[in-house]
């Protein structure tokens, strides 16, 4: 079957009794970058979690290549060929960055590792100089390449990143966005992202989604979500041009 | 600038570590003179008067630790703590890169060298039987310390009933040995089998449970464990404890007079004491396997996951990691160590009550494993050293001993607040083994 890598279908999550996601329908499609954006607490990182299965969806169906995750365990959904920098960047602070790389791979049989570690140091050389060193003592922009290079590592088919940008000088954002651009179209790696840095995503996205007190609001190219008045209004301060 | 350093810094750690050990020899020579009269010479009281007695071997012992001691601080502590020479930025830090350096040659030296001490100890002449009860002592908290650290240092999970699990081997070997007459060699496995059954135990209901809510429920384990062993009269004998429970024999010979024993069939004189030189060389022999296991895992896949989840669970999700394996695994590992070390503690006391497993025991393990440094293999033996060693010092200054005792906590929690040995080696390297220093980060005191 030929479906969308990633389905979402009518998810519903609840936080006990706060209900976060209030039927959520979304699709990525093979080799594409999509989007999404939203205000704070809109519920978008919990679309990311409950994608991975923690939290769960309390109804409604999440389907990866074809097959049905929305019940299985965390675990098996991470070495399904999805992989995932978590929002806070969440690396091993007292593990060298190389370690962290090695975590990264722990679901595979680690025989690419190698290969790995040389096209993950070539996309982001700063991490070649500092793989003795210790994750936590990495800046921000460092901490956040590696989150990436580290869910890479598992060789996944779907990338899920939460806030890449979160906390970065222009610049850095401006390389990461340029590394994700670069995995999607040399790679043809499948990209979701979530992100509040609403103008740079809808740049780099092929299509994005604007979510809206846990459901989907709007959908369309990135193009045409930047060029909507209200979205504009609402995520670009109007300060972008 | 540009010629110098080369062959300074190459010749640099070999003077200053002569220059440290003389200083270390002269310290050892002015603790010895003063121990000498004092702690060597013992006057006891007799019917007809004063008599004097000599302890030289607690002489020596005094001397080999202001030795070691002022070594330790020569290489390890002073150099990073000397005020700043009047010199160009460029030579402190090269002189500072010396004496890190220097410190880590010393660190890998102390291992080697406690380990030589430790199989020397039975052949010195100063090994009387008190030093190698001590010496069995020390070794078994260092054994507990190193399980422990599997769960507490490696996997981050703050168990305070750690105790239980040694109550646990302890009864399985006293209970199977009395009762069905099994020898310590079939019962050794059994009891760490048992003991990890319970670590799987207490590993189920405390999943989702991290920092101070986990520690609290391990302490009820901890007492749940010993209260059942209190009140099931009818298998555990209550408060009155298991007694003659069968020594331990070598591979079959028994430490005995009779025929067959070991002293008859190697054809020497028999002695009481070499059951204990017996008893000291297996609680190494276990305490070593322990450290073998650990450092082994610690390079496996399941060793790493346990690291990752000391420092992020959530990571560990995401990375597609077991975090309820990961963790039954830790528990279950420490808890087979701590039942191994139990049935130790059974065979050689030959007798067992739940007194002996009471939460100061647990505190005391947590105590010494926080103290040496979560995760650090060695930094145990240096702590289970000083903390047991010096309580056995400190043994006649019976109503000071805890004050001491808590002060040096104070003292080694101030000084290093990430525990003696702060420093990781990572598992994996790039090109070189580097290890990590606590002294490069500021974050993660907690
Ligand atoms: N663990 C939790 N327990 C209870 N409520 C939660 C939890 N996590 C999130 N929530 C609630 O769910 C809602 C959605 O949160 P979520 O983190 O998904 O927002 P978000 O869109 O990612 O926001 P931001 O852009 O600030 O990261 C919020 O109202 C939040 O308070
Ligand atoms: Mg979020």
């Amino acid at each position: 079957m030929t479906g969308p890598l990633l389905q979402v279908r009518g998810v519903e999550t609840y936080y006990g009794k706060i209900q976060a996601l209030r039927g959520v329908d979304l699709d990525v499609e093979n080799g594409e970058i999509v989007a999404l954006i939203g205000a704070n607490g809109a519920g978008k990182s919990t679309l990311m979690m409950t994608i991975c299965g923690s939290p769960r969806a309390r109804s409604g169906a999440i389907r990866f290549d074809g097959s049905d995750i929305t019940a299985a365990p965390t675990h098996q959904i991470m070495r399904s060929g999805i992989a995932q920098a978590p929002e806070g960047r969440r690396i091993f602070p007292r593990m060298s960055v190389m370690e962290n790389l090695q975590m990264g791979a722990a679901v595979t049989d680690m025989t690419h590792f190698a290969d790995d570690l040389e096209r993950i140091f070539a996309m982001f050389p700063l991490l070649r100089k500092r793989s003795g060193q210790r994750g936590g003592t990495l800046s921000g922009g460092e901490q956040q390449m590696l989150a990436i290079a580290r869910a890479l590592m598992s060789r996944p088919r779907l990338l899920l990143l939460d806030e890449p940008s979160l906390g970065l000088a222009p610049i850095i954002v401006r390389q990461i966005f340029a590394a994700i651009r670069d995995l999607n179209r040399k790679q043809g790696l499948t990209v979701f992202l979530v992100e509040q840095n609403a103008y740079h995503a809808l740049k780099l996205a092929h299509r994005g989604y604007v979510m809206v007190n846990g459901a989907i609001a709007m959908t369309g190219t990135g193009a045409e979500l930047l060029a909507r008045e209200d979205v504009r209004a609402a995520y670009l301060e109007g300060g972008h041009g | 600038m540009a010629a110098g350093p080369a062959p300074a810094l190459a010749a640099a750690p070999a003077h200053s570590l002569r220059a440290g050990i003389i200083d270390a020899l002269i310290a050892a020579f002015i603790a010895l003179a003063i121990a000498a009269p004092i702690i060597g010479l013992r006057t006891v009281s007799l019917e007809g008067g004063l008599a004097l007695t000599t302890r030289w071997g607690a002489v020596a012992i005094a001397v080999a630790v202001v030795f070691a001691g002022r070594l330790a601080l020569t290489l390890l502590w002073w150099p990073r703590h000397k005020p700043a020479r009047r010199d160009s930025a460029g030579r402190r830090l090269l002189a500072r890169a010396r004496d890190s350096g220097l410190a880590e040659r010393a660190m890998l030296l102390l291992a080697p060298a406690l380990l030589i001490f430790a199989i020397a100890l039975p052949a010195t002449p100063f090994a009387d039987r008190y030093v190698l009860d001590i010496g069995i002592l020390v070794l078994t908290y260092i054994m507990l310390g190193w399980g422990l650290n599997i769960v507490v240092g490696l996997a981050g999970l703050l168990d305070l009933g750690y105790v239980a699990f040694y109550a646990v081997g302890a009864y399985s070997y006293a209970l199977l040995a009395t009762h069905f007459g099994l020898s310590f060699w079939i019962c050794l496995p059994l009891a760490g089998f048992l003991a990890a059954m319970w670590g799987l135990i207490l590993g189920f209901p405390v999943l989702r449970l991290r920092g101070d809510y986990l520690a609290i429920v391990t302490l009820a384990f901890g007492e749940i464990i010993r209260i059942v062993l209190l009140n099931w009269y009818d298998l555990t004998n209550g408060p009155d404890g298991i007694s003659r429970i069968p020594r331990p024999s070598f591979f079959g010979l028994e430490f005995d007079r009779g025929e067959g024993g070991f002293a008859a069939f190697f054809g020497i004189g028999y002695s009481s004491d070499h059951r204990i030189v017996f008893l000291y060389y297996l609680i190494l022999a276990l305490a070593l396997l322990t450290n073998f296991v650990t450092l082994r895992l610690r390079r496996l896949p399941v060793g790493r996951a346990w690291e990752a989840l000391r420092e992020d669970e959530i990571a560990c999700r995401s990375l597609g990691i077991n975090t309820t394996a990961t963790k039954l695994t830790a528990f279950a590992t420490g808890a087979m160590f701590g039942g191994f070390a139990g049935s130790f503690f059974a065979t050689r006391q030959g007798f067992i009550s739940p007194e002996s497993f009471v939460f100061l025991e647990s505190a005391l393990v947590l105590a010494i494993v926080v103290l040496g440094g979560l995760g650090s293999q060695i930094g145990v033996v240096i702590a289970a050293l000083v903390m047991i060693g010096g309580f056995e010092l400190f043994r006649e200054f019976e109503q000071y001993r805890m004050l001491v005792f808590g002060f040096a906590i104070v003292l080694i929690m101030v000084w290093r607040p990430r525990g003696i040995i702060a420093s990781r080696t990572p598992s994996i390297f790039l090109k070189e083994r580097k290890s990590i220093g606590a002294e490069s980060v500021g974050e993660g005191r907690g």
